[in-house]
């Protein structure tokens, strides 16, 4: 049996007295896309802080590749190959694309690579490229959103959380957006999906988490879940 | 960066050759306004580059003043006393920085405003060590008054020149680039792994050790300090006006600052001593209106503008 890339037993979390999160547990294979679906304040976004030590654990384990991770560092979290796109992109907006790409690789060390990668990234987002020497404040949402990805990956990563990828962008941004997921998937690395837009995320990922007031109601395989009723009924509109 | 290193060394020959032939009034401007570029440089560290607005300068300042001063009365080596002074600013920076870093914007701010008023009441209550609100003399130098005048102007010249040098470095380094991300997006950066907790303390440590080294030699060379006079607020305020003045986050910025603000004190301000605090509030207002990016900022317009006629 292989390990799994992240295992989540019984995790809770919280904002100081607020407890957000509920007997968590949830798995993400290594080269899987697994999205969370919920509605707004379900707790998905702390799930993630709580994955990269944003937000410390009460109780419960978070195991990287069968390494006891719970409530390690940020840096902690990176070097084990795991990256935050955060929700709201949060680039270094007064800083170029091309240093914002770079800060993505700020614990890693070897050069030769991280230039490999950097080529990499700009041929995955071309306009990223015709960019990389504005300032990244200055794009438009989907391009900040790729800046964002970018940086993800300039960690070299082979666990991508992507916290509301599609919050607040066109659609045509959003379908090539989803269109890299594919390829940055096909490449090896599994993803961990926010996600609001419940059709397109259980169309892409293999599994599926609800989750409701801080708990997971319902798994499964994405196909099984997109033909739930009730699942059609609460995300979709319909019925 | 080399460019950097070229105006850092010319300025201060400059500044040296003008200050070997001035008369005495004029080595005295130039001592503080390397004192004040020394002062803006620091707070650039903290306030500029990490994005902490501190008001911490005037109790690192006061602090390094005191230090020197009670060693120097002990008997200690003056440029020993000296180096200690840094030492021990920047100690108190980083052990005070471990407990009010945690703190953003204005709740920080005001954090640090608190700092300087906490050691003046303790200065003001151990008059056995420091003579508290009676003031502390140091002891006199046995060298003719031409010749220390140029002494002090040459120690507050090296200190400007080793405080700029650590912000041409700082600037190219890893610290610098972490501390810059900070500024911008604090939580990105600790996501990307930058522990962001190390390195404003760092930051705050170096806003400290320049300006504890500018108090001692400041408190040696007028030869009597008290509470109010090294503890002043002003000296809080005046490194951020220079600052902004000059261009935030730069590394000459700071200094074309401390000059324009000396500027405006000897030519007018003596003449409105009363509205002196409220002329700088002034100033601020109208920098953060029209001059966000400060007087550098127009420097660097200027010469955009003549590259592409």
């Amino acid at each position: 049996m292989t390990v799994a890339k992240l295992s989540i037993t019984n995790l809770q979390a919280g904002y100081g007295d607020v407890q957000v999160l509920w007997d968590i547990s949830l798995e993400v294979n290594p080269g899987e896309i697994v999205c969370l679906i919920g509605s707004n304040g379900a707790g998905k976004s702390t799930l993630l802080r709580c994955i990269s030590g944003l937000v410390a654990a009460t109780s419960g384990h978070v195991v990287v590749d069968g390494k006891d991770m719970t409530n390690a560092s940020e840096a902690g979290v990176v070097s084990a190959g795991i990256a935050h796109v955060p929700e709201g992109r949060r680039l270094f907006s007064a800083m170029s694309v091309h240093d914002n790409l770079l800060m993505g690789a700020y614990l890693r060390k070897d050069k030769a690579q991280i230039a490999e990668d950097l080529d990499l990234v700009y041929s995955m987002f071309p306009v990223l490229a015709e960019r990389r020497r504005q300032d990244a404040g200055t794009m438009s949402g989907g391009e900040q959103q790729m800046c964002a990805i970018g940086r993800g990956l300039m960690a070299r990563p082979s666990l991508l959380l992507i916290d509301e990828l599609s919050l607040g962008l066109a659609p045509r941004a959003v379908e090539l957006l989803f269109e890299r997921l594919r390829q940055i998937n096909k490449g090896g690395v599994a993803i961990l999906l926010v996600e609001q837009d419940v059709m397109d995320a259980l169309a892409l990922a293999d599994r599926a988490y609800v989750v409701n007031r801080g708990r997971v109601s319902m798994s499964g395989e994405s196909k099984v879940l997109a033909a739930d009723p009730a699942i059609q009924e609460a995300f979709m509109g319909l019925a | 960066m080399k460019r950097d290193w070229v105006i850092l060394v010319c300025g201060a020959a400059a500044i040296g050759a003008l200050g070997w032939s001035g008369d005495n009034y004029f080595i005295r401007l130039l001592t503080i306004l390397c004192m004040y570029a020394t002062l803006a440089q620091s707070w650039n560290f903290i306030g500029g580059f990490a994005g902490y607005p501190s008001f911490a300068t005037a109790a690192f300042f006061g602090l390094g003043a005191y230090t020197s001063g009670v060693l120097q009365n002990q008997g200690l080596p003056i440029l020993m006393c000296w180096g200690l002074a840094g030492l021990c600013a920047a100690v108190f920076a980083v052990l005070i920085g471990g407990a009010i870093l945690h703190l953003r914007g204005h709740y920080f701010a005001i954090a640090t405003l608190i700092i300087a008023e906490m050691l003046r009441e303790i200065v003001n209550t151990t008059p056995n060590l420091t003579g508290g609100g009676m003031g502390l003399n140091l002891p006199i130098l046995r060298i003719s008054v031409d010749v220390q005048s140029r002494v002090f102007l040459l120690a507050m010249l090296v200190l400007a020149v080793v405080t700029t040098a650590a912000a041409i470095l700082l600037q190219r380094s890893r610290l610098g680039f972490g501390l810059r991300c900070i500024q911008q997006n604090e939580s990105a950066a600790s996501i990307l792994g930058v522990n962001a907790y190390q390195y404003k303390t760092a930051a705050f440590g170096m806003s400290a050790v320049f300006v504890g080294m500018a108090g001692a030699i400041y408190a040696s060379w007028v030869n009597y300090i008290e509470p109010p006079d090294v503890f002043d607020i002003l000296i809080a305020v005046k490194p951020l006006v220079m600052v902004l003045l000059g261009g935030i986050g730069t590394i000459f910025g700071p200094i074309i600052g401390a000059m324009v603000l000396l500027a405006l004190e000897e030519l007018v301000w003596r003449n409105f001593l009363t509205v002196h605090a409220a002329a700088l509030g002034v100033i601020i207002i109208l920098l953060v209106l029209f001059l966000p990016n400060g007087l550098f900022s127009l420097l660097k317009d200027l010469s955009a503008k003549r590259a592409k006629q």
